[in-house]
């Protein structure tokens, strides 16, 4: 043997320690969020497949029932009720919020005086739990006593809507809630984007006499594309989950619920309350399935529109 | 930073702001408002904006009627324990995906990938069952459990991993370092910025998780802040300033902190976004 290939067997024992090592350390670094993975998730979400094609007693017997829960749910009038509810609260909750928050990161990115002090004070709804938001919504909306109809009064308006109780109200009334949660927190996601976009484009197209609007228009809003897609696509997946605030806003004996309740309530009532879990399992592959596919769909559609410079 | 706006764009500006600031605000006033008022007070017409005299009576009864320190301490619980573990175990993994190669890295970032884009309803009638059969529901320790690990934490800090440069690995194992030691020791301090986003991300939405803690823990000793207040209109019913003086205990440790940290809070949020 000569002294060239001992220091290339050598190397090759080395390179293989290493590749060992780095496995080792692979394994064992990933190995905690694996397991808790593949136990509190991937696992589970195959039981709810397939607890959707089963019936679950109370002491946790299940039989199966091959698609009866989903024919079930296509004659039963509360599953179409909530996803109509369901899709009309994220399309509309979802569009005005996204205005909005894309309004007040503009503005809050401007030199003036006390923007730091809108930036927090418009997060603040976040911060709050969620069952006390809607507890002093649901005093706001109030029809006698509360602060809107008496606005409302104050204003020339008649003032007397049942924003808690009118069928053709209730949705309305969680729409407006949704969109003073989110807004805030929308607008601090925008924010960053904005602080991305070079001084520089600004400054050229002051040269070129461009005004705000058109510099908002040519600049800011295609720049602002990337992050204006992120907060599209949580805001509505989050939003066709919404549970929350109905579940505080309107008692399960508020006749109006009906038109109130989402996809994500109804499993609720029917996992929880009702103790029918087979049911609640295959209303919940519906939601799953109708958020991936609009999630697919934006997915797809943002070549059209999103800029990755 | 873009150019100073002329001083009538900036009346406009600070107008539409101002507008804004109400609307967000004016919510929280009113609860705070209701909370001093007597009952004849708060359903007076036409409506009295201040109490005559500030009725601290609604915050001892409201107090008095809930167990609120033990809300508190579930709350708080949930939180460190949620924190601490999903940011220690995304930030291991995180490191593992963006810096080192082995076989199954790429499935197992399909798996993080999968998680993410699922709503969490899918998980939680399976979770609520291993929790039962745990023997672990209505325990201040089920509130931790779906929380330990996070998807969205891998991902966020897989991110500012792959920021950090490489040669630092090199460097370290010259020096003789094995990879645990080189994670714990150079990179993991470098990822300070990741870590305190994603801190904050699970602090915060843990605090306001409300399905599973509603669903998990059912007596009232066992709750968080979020689902136990829920209990507060079955037993106040309209008496509404009670219940606002439900929310204000409720929310006024989250905005204190809110108020001492709103630079981590705003910034660490701003960095959990699509970048």
């Amino acid at each position: 043997m000569n002294s060239q290939s001992e220091t290339k067997s050598q190397k090759v024992s080395y390179k293989n320690k290493e590749k060992r090592s780095m496995m080792f350390w692979g394994w064992a670094l990933i190995a905690p969020t694996l397991i808790g993975l593949l136990v509190l998730n991937i696992i589970p979400m195959i039981q709810t497949l397939v607890m959707s094609f089963q019936n679950v007693s109370t002491f946790g017997e299940s039989t199966w029932v091959h698609f009866d829960n989903y024919i079930r749910m296509i004659g039963d009038p509360k599953v179409w009720q909530s996803l109509k509810n369901t899709l009309l609260y994220g399309l509309v909750q979802v569009p005005i919020t996204v205005i909005l928050s894309t309004i007040a990161a503009v503005l809050v990115n401007q030199k003036i005086k006390g923007v730091q002090v809108y930036r927090v004070i418009y997060f603040l709804p976040m911060i709050a739990a969620p069952a006390a938001v809607a507890m002093v919504w649901r005093w706001m909306y109030n029809s006698e006593y509360g602060l809107i109809n008496t606005f409302l009064k104050f204003l020339g308006f008649s003032g007397n809507i049942e924003w808690l109780y009118n069928p053709n109200v209730v949705l309305w009334s969680l729409i407006i809630v949704g969109i003073w949660s989110s807004v805030g927190y929308n607008m601090i996601l925008l924010l960053s984007g904005l602080q991305e976009i070079p001084t520089t484009y600004y400054e050229a197209a002051d040269l070129d006499g461009a005004g705000p609007i058109r510099q908002f228009f040519s600049i800011t809003l295609p720049l602002l594309t990337p992050q204006l897609f992120f907060v599209l696509v949580t805001s509505i997946i989050s939003a066709f989950q919404v549970f929350d605030l109905i579940y505080v806003m309107f008692d399960d004996t508020n006749i109006a619920l009906s038109h109130v309740e989402s996809l994500a309530y109804l499993f609720y009532d029917h996992t929880f309350v009702l103790d029918d879990k087979g049911y609640g399992a295959a209303i919940v592959i519906v939601l799953v399935i109708l958020i991936m596919m609009v999630t697919v769909i934006q997915l797809v559609g943002q070549k059209k529109w999103v800029n990755y410079d | 930073m873009i150019k100073e706006p002329s001083n009538k764009a900036k009346f406009f500006i600070q107008l539409t702001l101002i507008i804004g600031a109400l609307a967000m605000i004016i919510p929280f006033l009113w609860m705070l408002l209701t909370s001093g008022k007597t009952q004849a007070e708060s359903t007076a017409i036409p409506p009295q904006i201040f109490p005559e005299k500030f009725q601290w009576k609604n915050y001892s009864n409201v107090w008095d009627a809930l167990p609120f320190v033990s809300f508190y301490w579930n709350t708080g619980v949930m939180i460190a324990g949620r924190v601490l573990f999903s940011t220690l175990f995304s930030a291991m993994a995180a490191f593992a995906v963006a810096k080192l190669e082995f076989p199954g890295k790429n499935i197992f970032f399909m798996l993080v990938l999968t998680q993410m884009m699922i709503p969490a309803q899918i998980f939680i009638t399976p979770q609520y069952l291993l929790v039962q059969k745990l023997g672990l529901l209505d325990t201040t320790i089920a509130l931790i459990i779906p929380g330990i690990v996070s998807a969205f934490g891998t991902f966020l800090l897989r991110q500012f991993f792959l920021q950090l440069p490489d040669d630092m690995m090199e460097a370290a194992k010259i020096d003789g370092a094995n990879i645990g030691q080189i994670f714990f020791k150079v990179y993991l301090p470098l990822a300070r910025s990741g870590l305190v986003s994603l801190s904050v991300f699970t602090a915060l939405f843990a605090y306001k998780d409300l399905m599973w803690p509603l669903i998990a823990n059912i007596s009232q000793d066992k709750m968080s802040l979020s689902a136990g207040i829920t209990t507060l209109q079955g037993q106040f019913t309209t008496n509404y300033p009670e219940l606002m003086a439900g929310s204000v205990i409720s929310i006024i440790p989250m905005v204190i902190l809110y108020i001492i940290f709103q630079k981590q809070f705003i910034e660490g949020i701003a960095n959990t976004g699509g970048k």
